[in-house]
């Protein structure tokens, strides 16, 4: 029908990408390359303890006996990365620490207002705390005093490093270690920066936590760690968002997240991925390589993932939880939106071990374009794990006719009282829909939008009110292009 | 006053001439009933009307106060006042009738130069029209037509017409599937909407829904043509004797 090649057609055309602007400020950057000296000149830039360097040496050491094995099972391809030829550490020249927000250099300040996320308290978003990352270091933190006085840690990691050691040594590791798999052995060795979080006994944190990520300068890649551990009984809700200019090389982002609910605890996670995708031909745009994993440990505990995944030219992610605690639970929402040549591999793993545990997947691909959507996703079941249950659900929806969608579940169950539910449906944008949305008097790119944030809608609600608006617009944006 | 005006049309579906030839004059204020056997275009001409694509008109006009409709895009005539009321109309998962029908309203809104609409002010407005239709207004929570039943579809289009206000309204075999409750509820609401600038052309096979739904003139279609015009009366004659001497034609 000639909807939907008009539909196909204009997908090659536009590439709306509004955040592509670079930020000019002095930076200072590492030498290229990577090697032991580097990792001493970061870990000295940070000011670091002498164990925390030894952790990144022991995980480089162990990277350099990887080779250059990174892992190819995902539905992706892409050129050898030259590791050697990247920078690992960038941050915008400045004073060394800020009193206060008004010492932040104002370009920077303006960045982020150009981004949509001030800094400035007063004109924040009411209830949302933010921590801004740029390239390689933390360059503001908001709502800290407020968060301090109910007992909250929130902090970039490099400085939890230096006031909670005991903290950031008991957790940094415990549920992605150093070796558990290529990219997050290098994050181990190079991470710059990322979030650090803390929830006391008992506390619900009475405001949304959010990171924002930025990667401004060139051939730099970003590897931010971020840790939230949740002691008994609390509650946080986190967001984290992230974008980057428009530039013609590719740039890797290696991020490691680790969650750790104890008793009665539980993290709601939230990411609005929006890195520069890379044009219409495929050229440029981050590769998102990450590892994302929580513990939920204690009994009852609790962790949801929800992710909005529209930018990267490629995006490897399997946020996942290891449900050890008895009776606890891991949820994973997911809207995954690839246009143009963008490749999104993305999924989750949901590791029973404990009593009566219960996980639930909700997965919904949209690919548009000539682009590659797969879900990958894991269901174990260990022996003692009686009383598990899981129930996952994915739904595809094909723009155009050159667009592909997959599905990969693994379910595999050691007991035999467990329930693992599969659902899966692929779908196309009818022409009888858009005709009839049309006929209503919306334009094409209207009717695109409502239908598939009709199709995402039961991932989106589980988005903090306020973001689940953004997102919204951010899901119509990724398509805009993708219809005539 | 003419409002729609559609002369000498031609057009073709996938290659093959469907409509040989349609000449019809609808004034502003007129009910007019187009009536024939299955497969002689009657919806291939409500879709040619509204700009589907996948029909091709070879040749012929028409004209929406006097401006060309043919050369504007499906969304852009809705926009002018073209209204269709689906014979099946369509599901959107996931979207509910409130939120379909609040972004319809505003494009249209938009494209008159109006503010949108805001939402308190619109749930207002909604409701005041299903009451008036008298269809419970749980339906604008719902999923659109998901889960709907065929009367319940049918009552939804009448609903959105009666928010979007066409110039013209085109119902395509609204009351195929319809009991006589459903049917009485759509017809009052097509009743409450005739006046005195507003066309309706109401595409049927049976002549049930005009005992409701009463029309100043009847079309009898046949292979593409109209074939014979009448006054109400003529849907009674075709009751009575069929469309068998018109396809013979």
């Amino acid at each position: 029908m000639a909807a939907i090649s008009q539909t196909t057609a204009a997908v090659r055309d536009v590439e709306q990408y509004k955040y592509g602007f670079v930020t000019d400020i002095e930076t200072e950057r590492a030498p290229k390359g990577l090697n032991e000296s580097i990792i001493r000149f970061i870990s000295a830039k940070k000011d670091e303890p002498e164990w925390m360097l030894e952790w990144r040496l022991k995980a480089y050491r162990y990277w350099l006996t990887l080779g250059d094995q990174e892992p190819t099972w995902a539905k992706v391809t892409y050129p050898r990365i030259d590791y050697q030829d990247s920078y690992y550490y960038a941050a915008p020249k400045q004073q060394a620490k800020y009193e206060s927000l008004d010492e932040v250099d104002p370009k920077l300040i303006e960045t982020y207002n150009k981004l949509g996320i001030p800094l400035k308290e007063q004109q924040m978003l009411a209830g949302v705390a933010v921590d801004a990352v740029f390239d390689s270091i933390s360059v503001a933190t908001t709502y800290k005093k407020k968060l301090q006085e109910l007992g909250v840690i929130f902090s970039p990691i490099s400085e939890a490093v230096k006031t909670h050691p005991e903290l950031v040594k008991k957790y940094l590791g415990s549920v992605v270690p150093y070796s558990d798999n290529f990219f997050a052995t290098l994050n181990s060795a190079v991470f710059t920066d990322g979030s650090f979080v803390y929830i006391p006994k008992g506390l619900r944190c009475p405001m949304e936590l959010s990171t924002y990520f930025r990667i401004n300068e060139k051939n730099t890649g970003q590897f931010e760690r971020t840790l939230i551990i949740a002691d008994e009984g609390s509650y946080v809700s986190y967001l984290e968002g992230c974008t980057a200019p428009q530039r013609d090389e590719n740039q890797l982002h290696a991020a490691v997240v680790e969650l750790v609910a104890l008793d009665d605890a539980e993290i709601k996670y939230s990411t609005v991925q929006n890195w520069y995708p890379g044009d219409e031909n495929g050229k440029g745009g981050i590769y998102n390589f990450v590892t994302k994993r929580a513990a939920c440990r204690g009994r009852n505990s609790k962790v949801m993932w929800t992710q909005v995944e529209t930018g990267s030219s490629i995006t490897w992610k399997y946020p996942s939880c290891i449900l050890q605690g008895e009776n606890s639970s891991g949820e994973f929402y997911s809207v995954a939106i690839t246009n143009n040549r963008q490749q999104a591999d993305t999924g989750t793993k949901m590791i029973h071990i404990g009593r009566n545990t219960k996980s639930r997947i909700v997965s919904k691909g949209i690919s548009a374009g000539r682009s590659s959507n797969t879900y990958r996703g894991l269901v174990r079941v260990q022996g003692k794990a009686d009383g598990a249950r899981n129930y996952t659900q994915c739904d595809s929806l094909l723009i155009g006719d050159r667009c592909s969608a997959n599905t990969v579940p693994y379910i595999e169950s050691r007991n035999p009282t467990a329930q693992t539910e599969h659902e899966a449906t692929t779908s196309k944008i009818s022409e009888e829909q858009l005709f009839y949305c049309l006929q209503r008097g919306m334009t094409q790119e209207e009717a695109v939008s409502l239908i598939v944030n009709g199709f995402c809608k039961e991932v989106l609600q589980t988005l903090p009110m306020e973001f689940a608006v953004e997102a919204q617009k951010l899901v119509a944006i990724s398509l805009e292009g993708s219809v005539g | 006053m003419a409002l729609l005006k559609i002369k000498n049309l031609h057009a073709n579906v996938a290659g093959k001439e469907i409509l040989k030839g349609i000449s019809l004059t609808i004034n502003a204020g007129e009910m007019h009933a187009i009536m024939g056997p299955n497969g002689t275009g009657k919806s291939t001409l409500s879709n040619v009307i509204a700009g589907r694509d996948g029909y091709e008109v070879t040749s012929g006009e028409v004209l929406l106060d006097d401006n060309n409709l043919l050369a504007m895009s499906a969304d852009e005539r809705a926009r002018a006042g073209v209204f269709l009321a689906f014979q099946y109309p369509v599901e959107i998962p996931g979207v509910s009738t409130s939120n379909f029908l609040k972004t319809a309203l505003n494009a249209k809104r938009r494209a008159a130069g109006l503010p949108e609409i805001d939402a308190m002010e619109f749930l207002k407005l909604v409701k005041a029209k299903t009451k008036a239709l008298g269809i419970p207004d749980d339906i604008i929570k719902r999923q659109l037509n998901v889960g709907f039943s065929g009367g319940e579809k049918k009552r939804a289009e009448v609903l959105q017409m009666t928010l979007l206000e066409p110039r013209i309204a085109i119902l395509d075999e609204t009351d195929s599937g319809l009991d006589i409750d459903a049917l009485k509820v759509v017809a009052d609401g097509v009743n409450n909407l005739r006046s005195a600038d507003r066309g309706f052309l109401v595409i049927t096979h049976y002549q049930r829904l005009l005992n409701y739904i009463v029309p100043d003139h009847v079309h009898v279609m046949s292979g593409g043509r109209i074939v014979a015009s009448g006054g109400k009366e003529l849907a009674l004659t075709l009751e009575a004797e069929g469309y068998a001497k018109y396809q013979a034609a």
